[in-house]
């Protein structure tokens, strides 16, 4: 047992932190809306090797080096799909194409409908989208300009996408079909749901951080409110809980790398519990501001809304318990 | 990062869960729930001649010298197991506690046949008027030559009527601030004067009341400086607050399951495929896993000699703040039939479910209550300012 990040890591970490701290201000944050995307984070991103970091082959880095990544990307609210890029390079690389270039690609992490996936993380500015449909991976090539997406609670570039040409869409390549190509999605979805998770637990501990400082700093009734038990014990109850789920976040890279048996329960777990906590954290965090909370001008906000948003992105997170439990208990029998 | 742990620490998990296998049977889980006492001598003494209980020492003491990950591997196994070893925890705390702070005397004296599963502790904390704030304690020691003269109540000393020693927090000094005029004692329980009242409890435990009258303790008994005692305590806390509730936790699941996978509702369909049951017992699962984690990572910062006070006594709150969550959820699930108790006809889960229900309420107490252990990691881990 080793809950240590290694050398390489810590300067991995230490870098990405420096970069986005240089670029990723929230004031950069706010300009980047609504779209949620900052060409020169990405630039940056691309410059240190970051989309293709985890190709075998080409970056040569494991999933607990883009953990590393997706926390700072989370904690700083970086504008880009840091996540989904990193993913989706990782899976295509698995269906033999190569991905050495530095085009933005993105995973549609739900079912499509009617052939469309809709609200597809990244897709807004992504060249390509990859998804699943009818047990075939299929590559939707976005040419550039071509996409938009609709406003929403996260600021995130969000799309909605068509998958064939008749009703309107794009070209689609079919990359691999059958049980290989449902297998490969499941494996692609469960590192998107470790490495976001990795994301909310970055996301959630600055949220957090913002909201001991103001407790800290702002003063009430002649004492700073941090020393009211009614704040501190909401604020020991939320640290305990982020260490719980960042800890729950970290083993799920981990039975990722390693093979593990409960891989995907522990992924599930992760997303679920980083999720929650970090809609906590930047929900509390947010409420401690008082009424200055609900400005635009205080961070607090960038947080809790992109907290939530990112959740959903996946679904009702209650869903998100079933299919837990189809892991951890196997799939339902009919109840007719 | 690595999770998995070193093979040496899964070595002796393996033997310490044969062991347990073998030794901790239906009946002496029966006998504890029975009786209220959550220690067995039998398995006590058998615990004690395979070495666990002085698993942990160093070899001078007859230890193995086991490292904090195996010592967390032996605890999480034995609550995992149901084994009543309620006792056993006491015992280590107070032997812990003697190597740090006893004299030489105690520790020749005490330590040997506490390892050897012969003498037995309580804690004796608590008092009518001192809970929480333990430091209020007004039982009063006054020194008379080489003697001192006890007499005070405490309250909530569970296993005094087993125990050969009572860890007995005293009031020694009434002109200075109250913490600063404590001293602890180690009392032989079979001095003249002490007497026990048992009080039953709505979890099924025994625990007592403790009445102390003129009763005369040898100076050679004093466990560190007169008027010392808070620090003493507060060595003795730091082995009290460990990860044992997790086991407790996986039990409770454990009976969920069972029940969910063996049961069928009047229309003849298994619970375990009821989305409103699958989305209960996958919540449980996730808030097991975090505390497990929460666990582990402090037995990991002590097996590098760092103190895991703040991290500890996160995994303590945490943990037994998400059993009585999860227990008060469990027992819904089951509806009315949640309501029959253990050992009668038809109970579901056997009743065990309704008995963790009442039981998992004093686990938010003991220890440091829920709001103790949220002030420890607001001001000691947060470092936010003081609120009294």
């Amino acid at each position: 047992m080793d809950l240590a990040l290694t050398d390489e890591q810590q300067s991995l970490r230490a870098a990405v932190d420096r970069m986005l701290t240089k670029c990723s201000s929230p004031e950069q944050v706010r300009q980047a809306e609504p779209l949620g995307f900052d060409p020169r984070v990405w630039h940056e991103l691309v410059e240190m090797g970051v989309p293709t970091m985890g190709v075998p082959g080409i970056g040569g880095a494991g999933l607990a080096d883009m953990a590393v990544v997706a926390r700072a990307a989370g904690a700083h609210l970086a504008a880009a799909p840091v996540v989904e890029v990193m993913v989706a390079n990782r899976l295509l690389a698995a269906t033999d194409r190569e991905v050495d270039d530095a085009a933005v690609r993105t995973i549609a992490v739900r079912p499509a409908r009617d052939h469309r996936f809709n609200l597809v993380p990244g897709a807004a500015v992504a060249a390509e989208v990859i998804g699943l449909i009818d047990q075939r991976l299929v590559v939707v090539d976005q040419p550039r300009g071509s996409a938009s997406g609709p406003l929403n609670l996260g600021s995130a570039p969000l799309a909605d996408v068509a998958v064939e040409v008749d009703v309107g869409g794009h070209p689609v390549r079919i990359v691999a079909e059958g049980d290989a190509a449902v297998a490969a999605f499941a494996t692609a979805l469960d590192e998107w749901r470790a490495l976001t998770a990795q994301w909310l637990a970055g996301l959630g501990r600055a949220a957090f951080a913002i909201g001991v400082r103001y407790a800290t700093d702002r003063r009430q009734f002649g004492v700073p409110i941090g020393s009211f038990q009614a704040v501190q014990h909401r604020l020991a109850d939320l640290t305990t809980a982020l260490d719980g789920a960042t800890l729950l976040s970290d083993k799920a890279v981990w039975a990722l790398a390693t093979g593990d048996q409960m891989k995907a329960a522990f992924a599930s777990m992760a997303f679920a519990a980083a999720g929650e906590t970090a809609q906590q954290a930047a929900s509390y965090a947010l409420h401690l501001h008082g009424g200055y909370g609900f400005m635009e001008e205080y961070d607090i906000q960038l947080f809790f809304r992109r907290a939530k948003a990112t959740c959903l992105v996946l679904g009702d997170p209650r869903r998100e318990l079933q299919h837990l439990a189809d892991e951890l208990y196997g799939p339902a029998q009919d109840r007719g | 990062m690595e999770f998995s742990l070193p093979p040496e620490v899964e070595q002796f998990r393996t033997e310490v869960r044969a062991f347990l296998a073998a030794n901790v049977t239906d009946e002496v889980i029966e006998r504890a729930h029975r009786t209220g006492t959550f220690h067995d001598r039998q398995l006590h003494a058998k615990m004690a001649a395979e070495g666990w209980l002085s698993a942990g020492w160093p070899v001078e003491y007859g230890g193995q010298g086991r490292s904090p990950l195996e010592m967390n591997a032996l605890t999480e196994e034995m609550y995992l197991s149901g084994a009543p070893v309620d006792g056993l925890g006491v015992a280590s705390l107070v032997a812990h506690t003697l190597l740090i702070d006893g004299s030489d005397w105690q520790k020749q004296t005490i330590i040997p046949g506490i390892l050897a599963g012969e003498v037995m502790c309580c804690l004796g904390y608590s008092e009518p008027d001192a809970g929480s704030d333990v430091a209020a304690c007004a039982t009063r020691a006054v020194r008379d030559g080489q003697e001192w003269v006890v007499n005070g109540q405490k309250m909530f000393t569970t296993l005094a009527h087993e125990a050969h020693y009572v860890f007995l927090l005293t009031r020694t000094n009434l002109e200075v601030p109250k913490h600063k005029g404590l001293t602890m004692f180690i009392v032989p329980m079979d001095v003249p004067g002490i007497e026990i009242t048992p009080v039953s409890t709505m979890g099924g435990e025994r625990t007592n009341i403790t009445f102390y009258t003129d009763v005369r303790v040898d100076d050679r008994y004093r466990v560190g400086d007169v008027d010392g005692g808070w620090s003493v305590m507060m060595t003795a806390l730091v082995f009290e607050r460990n990860s044992a509730w997790y086991g407790e936790c996986v039990r409770l699941l454990d009976h969920a399951v069972a029940w969910a996978t063996d049961t069928r509702d009047e229309d003849g369909r298994r619970y375990i495929d009821d989305p409103l049951v699958r989305e209960r017992l996958a919540g449980a699962a996730i808030g097991n896993e975090m505390s497990n984690l929460l666990g582990w990572r402090a037995a990991w910062m002590a097996a590098n000699d760092e103190l895991p006070g703040v991290e500890g006594t996160m995994a303590k709150l945490a943990t037994t703040e998400h059993y009585q969550r999860t227990a008060d959820d469990l027992i819904d699930m089951l509806g009315a039939e949640g309501l029959r108790r253990h050992g009668q006809p038809g109970a579901a889960a056997d009743g065990w479910i309704e008995a963790i229900y009442r039981h998992c309420q004093v686990t938010t107490i003991y220890g440091g209550t829920s709001e103790v252990c949220r002030g420890v990691i607001a001001e000691r881990g947060l470092g936010l300012p003081r609120s009294r």
